[in-house]
This record gives structure tokens, sequence and C-alpha cells, in this order.
């Protein structure tokens, strides 16, 4: 059967050669790798249950009287999005659960991305030839941030309206050209009738359409440029090491890819997200204490909450508000590092070699050191967007919290870096004492030729 | 020799086009120390010797034959087609091969997990189908549906893991940048092509205007995405006279509120609009320290200001009776509402636009004006 299968399309499609070479295709098996995989899974995951969520969801902004089966909102006004996303959860059958699968395959998708990231940056994976790599990655980061805040603002609950209210403010104080973005974006001033059906048409073709594109594209360059290695032995940078395609990694990607399906249906199934009824429809005029923004925005809700009040001005007229440093600004210049860094650190170290081989995290200890920084930065940011909520379990005035919290800003993301790169000199020292100063490889190599010849991802001390 | 050869195998096969095995031979190999030797090492180690040196002459001498992912040799010398072809996958390192009772005991757990797996995921996923037609709620459904995946997904794992030979495949990389010759032959075919172009000049005009051309017709056509701003953004919603609203649509009374009290107000015909909320406070007159050209915005101690937020846009829906305190929820901004609503804490930088009032003859309130600003969040170009 298989057989005749390859000979009827390879005398249309002349696919031997390929297929030979895809099925004897290598990949490491280093668990790290796996992050990528979750991060592409996770995103198959969104594309199915979104594709059956698009058949119920009506993009609608008309203000409707609701008369459906929840009984606690039944004769309230709200709009026709809001209203279908009711119907989806409570009267069609299995909508909630996919309902629910979506929100939690989208935390799951945005989580394996950020810990992929971090895993290539603490590793200089991003180091020729992978820096394109490294950049279609971060775009690819950019736009799952994006769209996760488009899909979540389309259900036009009170939640995302407050959201969609601080995304407006934050699109609106670009310099100069603010008002006329925002208003070609939204339609208007504020969430009015046109806003949702355009952000529904974004959140569902435009931005899924380019992540797929670009995700092609990133799989693409990997199958070309074959994945790197951890440093062991056999692994040099003339050579990739690990199992073939078939059939030792088909099986573990295809187990991989239902895993990560089965998690999302576990949390859709029995872990509550989003219940927009409790928040009940938007209203312009209500407010929610204690409202947050799913968890990777909550960095810029931190960096909002946090940054002072001030504002440029020009004579008399406001030229940059205040809301444009932590909401615009400070995104803009994380990425702008990172899509910079690996021709930065080209810059400095002069190293503008190809690399196979990994560098382990305490062999680099300035950009260990940087990245432990940045993402204590984040961190202490994204403990600042929920600083009412802290305050109130634990008791304490969010005044004085937030004081802390600028303080920490600043503090924690220092002293982490100056201790992991103390950190990782001590390690770095330690890990070679019989070879003064050999090439990274080698001097693995000779230290675990006693060891058995299995995954060998790193040196004995 | 057998250790050289196998030591110089593989990973050294991609430095084109002279392979120098005497050289990389140096550094001894994992698998063979003299100390650990035994017969079947022994075996193995020339069978891999064997087939590696195979390998290794077959790639770095006859191109056509190289295996699938091997190098491209740039000056490929032209030696008889010696060895048949072998791909890089026979030369797998097989690393159950010093465990050979370790592989039966794993086949037979293995086995078992994945049967046990299997069985679990048929009956997870009947029972989702059951459920379903049985109108299941969603925690049963993602339960099973959970498990079924879960359950086959696992048994995949497992088997890659159980019931596979765990083989270690190492391939040369291919050098990635081309060959000079085939960068240059890339690039005298582009300059070869462009020669048969007459008249490039207007080709080039052409694609100039062309990109201007669309470029303008999308700028054009983004426009019926939006209005302009202006002058809907710079608006300061309220017009004198106008009376002020409850959200019930009830004109408000100077005997509406005590003072040390607040009220959501509009502008009449616009209730419940976004843009022009108001809240409307009353104090006590004496405690009042509005500026000089306002003092008489505030009758009886009625003042109204923006209830939106000049921050980031959110309604500053929390009065403070005690402190005089307007509170945005959001991001906890707070404006004093005796100081005409200037910004106390939190990350506003601008006061909330304050609404002149007066009262009319049936003791109403009305605005005297519009909002001092543009009510909301903070945009180039407003004064």
């Amino acid at each position: 059967m298989i057989e005749w299968l390859g000979r009827w399309l390879d005398s249309r499609l002349h696919a031997a050669k390929f297929v030979r070479r895809a099925l004897n295709h290598v990949f490491p098996d280093h668990w790290s790798f796996m992050l990528g995989e979750i991060a592409l899974y996770s995103f198959v995951v969104l594309v199915i249950t979104g594709t059956y969520l698009a058949m119920f969801f009506k993009a609608g902004s008309d203000k409707v009287v609701y008369q459906g089966a929840y009984h606690p909102l039944v004769g309230v006004p709200m709009s026709e999005a809001y209203r279908s996303v009711l119907d989806l959860s409570f009267s069609v059958p299995a909508g909630l659960l996919v309902r629910q699968m979506h929100h939690w395959a989208s935390l799951l998708f945005l989580g394996a991305i950020v810990v992929h990231a971090a895993r290539i940056f603490f590793t200089a994976a991003y180091r020729r030839p992978r820096e394109i790599n490294w950049m279609i990655g971060l775009t690819l980061l950019a736009l799952a941030l994006v769209n996760g805040f488009l899909g979540y603002s389309l259900l036009d609950d009170l939640l995302s309206g407050i959201g969609l209210r601080i995304g407006y403010a934050i699109l609106l104080s670009v310099p100069v050209i603010g008002p006329w973005i925002t208003f070609l974006f939204m339609g208007g001033t504020v969430p009015v009738a046109t806003t949702i059906p355009r952000l529904y048409s974004l959140h569902i073709f435009l931005v899924p359409a380019l992540i797929t594109a670009l995700l092609a594209l990133h799989l693409a360059i990997i199958w070309r440029q074959l994945h790197t290695n951890y440093p062991g032995p056999r692994r040099t940078d003339a050579s990739i090491v690990g199992s073939r395609l078939w059939p030792s990694y088909a099986a573990k990607s295809v187990g991989l890819f239902l895993l990560v399906f089965a998690v999302a249906a576990m949390l859709g199934g029995l872990v509550q997200i989003d219940p927009v009824w409790i928040y009940g429809p938007y209203n312009p005029v209500a407010v929610m204490p204690g409202a947050q923004p799913d968890w990777y925005l909550g960095w810029v809700e931190g960096a909002l909450r946090l940054f002072p009040g001030v504002s440029l001005h020009v004579g008399r007229y406001l030229l940059i508000p205040g809301v444009f440093f932590p909401g615009l600004l400070l995104p803009t210049l994380i990425f702008a590092v990172l899509y910079a860094y690996p021709f930065l650190e080209k810059l400095f170290s002069s190293d503008d070699k190809p690399h196979n081989v990994l560098r382990l995290p305490y062999q680099q200890p300035f950009s260990t050191a940087l990245g432990c920084a940045v993402l204590m930065f984040l961190f202490v940011l994204l403990l600042a967007g929920g600083d009412d909520v802290i305050a109130v379990a634990t008791g304490s005035s969010v005044v004085a919290l937030r004081k802390l919290l600028r303080i920490l800003v600043f503090i924690a993301p220092a002293a982490t870096g100056a201790l992991v790169y103390l950190l990782c000199r001590g390690v770095r020292r330690g890990s070679q004492p019989h070879s003064p100063a050999p090439p990274e490889y080698v001097a693995v190599e000779e230290e675990t030729t006693t060891k058995p010849p299995t995954v060998g991802n790193r040196t004995s001390g | 020799m057998s250790e050289n050869e196998e030591r110089a195998g593989l990973p050294e096969t991609s430095s084109p086009p002279v392979p120098a095995p005497a050289e990389t031979a140096r550094t001894p190999d994992p698998e063979t120390k003299p100390n650990s030797r035994k017969p079947a090492l022994i075996v193995e180690a020339l069978l891999f010797g064997l087939i590696f040196a195979r390998g290794l002459f077959s790639k770095a001498r006859v191109p056509g034959r190289r295996t699938p992912a091997a190098v491209p040799v740039p000056t490929p010398p032209a030696v008889p087609d010696r060895t048949p072809e072998k791909t890089g996958r026979a030369a797998d390192r097989n690393l159950d091969m010093h465990s050979g009772s370790n592989v039966k005991k794993r086949e037979r757990w293995g086995t078992f997990f994945i049967a046990c797996a299997f069985a679990l995921g048929i009956a997870a996923g009947l029972g989702f189908v059951i459920a379903y037609w049985l109108g299941g709620n969603d925690l049963l459904l993602g339960g099973t549906l959970a498990v079924f995946l879960g359950a086959f997904g696992s048994a995949l794992v497992l088997y890659s893991h159980l019931l596979m030979l765990h083989k270690e495949a190492a391939e040369p990389r291919e050098e990635l940048p081309s060959s000079a010759g085939e960068r240059e032959a890339a690039l005298d075919e582009y300059c070869t092509g462009t020669r048969d172009v007459q008249r490039r000049g207007l080709l080039k005009w052409m694609g100039v205007a062309g990109t201007g051309l669309v470029a303008a017709m999308i700028i054009s056509l983004l426009r019926s995405l939006g209005m302009s701003p202006y002058p809907s953004l710079f608006t300061t919603i309220w017009k004198g006279g106008e009376r002020l609203m409850t959200a019930e649509g009830q004109p408000v009374s100077i005997a509406l509120l005590e003072p040390g009290s607040s009220v959501t107000v509009f502008p009449e015909g616009s209730l419940g609009s976004e843009r022009a909320q108001t809240v409307l406070i009353r104090v006590k007159e004496q405690l009042l320290q509005l500026p000089q050209d306002r003092a008489n915005w505030a009758p009886m101690g009625y003042v109204a200001y923006s209830r939106v937020c000049t921050h980031a846009g959110c309604s500053v829906g929390l009065f403070e009776s005690e402190t005089h305190q307007l509170l945005c929820p959001c991001h906890q901004s707070t404006f004093d509402v005796l100081r005409a609503a200037s910004p106390t804490g939190g990350p506003a930088a601008r006061p909330l636009p304050q609404l002149p009032l007066y009262v009319d003859s049936d003791g109403n309130l009305r605005a005297g004006g519009g909002f001092t600003a543009p009510p909301g969040p903070g945009f180039s170009g407003m004064s």
C-alpha cells in the first residue's frame, strides 16, 4: 500500500529524494528543543478550536436584549458579540469547552514561545547562521502578543472593554500620528460599532495569516540549517547528532502534539477561564476593581502603573502623553534590543564564525546575567500589574506597595544580574581546572570520555 | 586502527576536499578506552570503523554517491564508483548494543504500558462520544477528551522510548555559504538575463511609479476606515446651557446630593455616552480651593469633572468622601476633588477636565460651557 502510494506520488512529483532526506533528517534529543514544538502545536490547537468558535461568534456591536439560557442576565441589554459568546457558552454542546480550550491554548502558546526564546537566548543559539530565525521568532512573539490581546478583546464583556480602552489610550498616545492611526484602527473615539468587527478580521485573518507564513519560514529555515547541538561527545560545529525523523522523532513529536492538545482539553474542560458572564456586558460607565490582562500583557500593565505621571509638552500643546513611555516605548525598546542582540554581541565579541554547538549559560556570563536581569525586570512589572490585587490579598496599602515596587523594579534586576554574573563566573572557573584555555568543545569532550555517550549535554565539574 | 577510523567518522567528513583522518584521530574515543575493552566491543568497533571508513570514502570522493544530507564537495575528483550507496542511517550508533537483557525487559514493560494507554484511550474516546450524544456537560467532555488525547500521546512517546531501538544518528552539516563558483554562476545568470532587457530605465521608472501609486491607493483606501480625528477628538462635549441629566434621564436639581456624595451625569441627549460621562460631586463649599478663574463654577459646593481618566481612559468610578479623592480603579490614579481634580497620586499626569456649572431658574444644574479640555487620555496636539 505504502509502496503503491509512494510510486504513484513519485511518478508525479519526483519525491523519492526529498522523502529519503526527510526520513533521515536528524533532530537533537535534548528536552529543551521541545519548547518550540509546544508553541507550534499550541498554535495548531488554536487554529482548530478557533475555526470552531468562528462558526458561532458574531462580531456585531448592535445592542440586543439577552433572552438566552443564562438566567442572571436575561433582560440585560448587551452587544450582539457578547450575546453570541453567552450562547456559545451555554447553549452550544461543548461550546464552552472549545472556547476555554482556545483561551488556555493561547496562554500555552505565549508561554511556550517565551520559554523557547529564553532557551535560545541563554544558549546563544541566535548566533550565526541563525540570526534570521531569531528575528522571525521575535516577530512571531510580537504577533502572538497582539493576537492574544485582540482575541480576548472581542468578547465585549466588561473586563475586555476596559482592556480595549487602555489599548485605545496607548495607541492614541503615539506622538503626532497617534490620533490618526487610532481612528483608522478603531474607527472613532473609543470602542464604537466598527471596532469589534475590525478587531475580529485582524484576529482571525490577518494576524494568523502572518503567523502562519512566518512560522512556515521559521521551520523551513530550521530544516535548512539543522538544529543546534548542546556540547557533548561527537557534537561539533560540522555535524548534527540526535534521532532521525523516522521513526523515533516522528513518534515523539506526534505524541507531543497529542499531549499538548490533551493539556488544552484538560484545562479547557476542568479549569474555568475568562468567565465573561460573571463580568457582565461592557458598560462604558461601569468600573471593575482588580481588572487584569492575561499574564503575557501583565508587564505592560505593570509598567503603566509604575511609570510616574509625566508628559511632554511643547508650549501649551501636549506632544507625548505619559502613557506612551511605558505602553509603547518600553516594549519597543525591549524588542529592539532583542532584535539587535546577535549583532550587538558580534560587535563586542568580534566573533562572526558560524556556530552549531550551543554555549551553556555559564559559559556566557554577561548574556546570561543580562537575560536574567531583563526577566526579573519583567517579573517585577508583572507583579506591579497586579499590585492592587496583591495589596488586597496581603492587607497592605497600594500606595506603599507601589513605592516599594518602584524601587524594586530597578534594584531587583540589577541584583539578579550581578548575582547571576558572579555565579556563572564561578561555575565557569570551577568547570575548567584541567584545561587552561581550550576551545569549549574540546574541553567538553575530554572531560566526558568516561561517560556513556548518551545525550551528553553538560560537562562534569 | 579501528578506533582511529571510528573517530575519523562522521563529524569530520564535512571538512571539504582533503579529509585528514590522521590528524583528527588523535583524541581517544569514549567508546573504546583500552581498559574497558571486551571482545564484543572490538567487533562492534571494527564494524563501525569499516562502515565509517566506507562512508568517508564514498562521501569524500564520489559526489553523486553521498548520503542524503551530505556536504556538496566543491571540487570532486572523478573516481569510479567502488562502493554501493549507503545511507547515513546504516552508520547510526546503536545505544542499546551493550544491554541486551535491558532491551528485552524494556520491550516487555513497554508493551504493557502502551497496551494500557491504548485501552484507556479507547475507553475515554468512546466515553467522549457517548457523553456528547447523551448531552454530557463540558467538564465530562473536556475530561474524556483530555484522557483520550493524553493516552494516545503518551503511548506514542512511550513507543519511541521503549519500543524503538535507541540509536544516535550523526550527519555532517552542509557548508552554508555556496562555493564561490556557484555564487559567481548565479550572479552571472542574473546579469546575462538583465542584459537581454532593452530600455531598462523604462522598466525601472515603471516599477517606481507602480509602487508609489499602489502605496497612494492603499493610503486612500485606508482613509475610508476612519474619519479624521478632527474635530471629534477635540470636542469638549458639553454646550453652555445644557442640563445635567442622571443616567435615568432625570434633570439634576440642587437638592439631589448631600455634601460628600456623588452621582454620574450626562448631557441631555447623550445618556450613557462613554466620553461625555461626568461625575457630579457635592462638597462643603468652604472646603473648595478652585483657582480664581473657576471660583464661580461650583454653585453650592457642586463640582463636576470628566469621569474618563486622563491616564488611560478608564472610568474614574470611585469617590472617597473622607479624603475628597477620585480614584481610578484601573491604575489607581487619584485626583483631588477640592483642587480642580489635579492628580495627587498614581500615573496620571493631567487633571480631570472640569465642567463649569450654574443653577437655572428652575433650580436645576446646567453646564456653563464645555469641559476645560477634551476628556479622556492624552494625545499629541491637545492643549
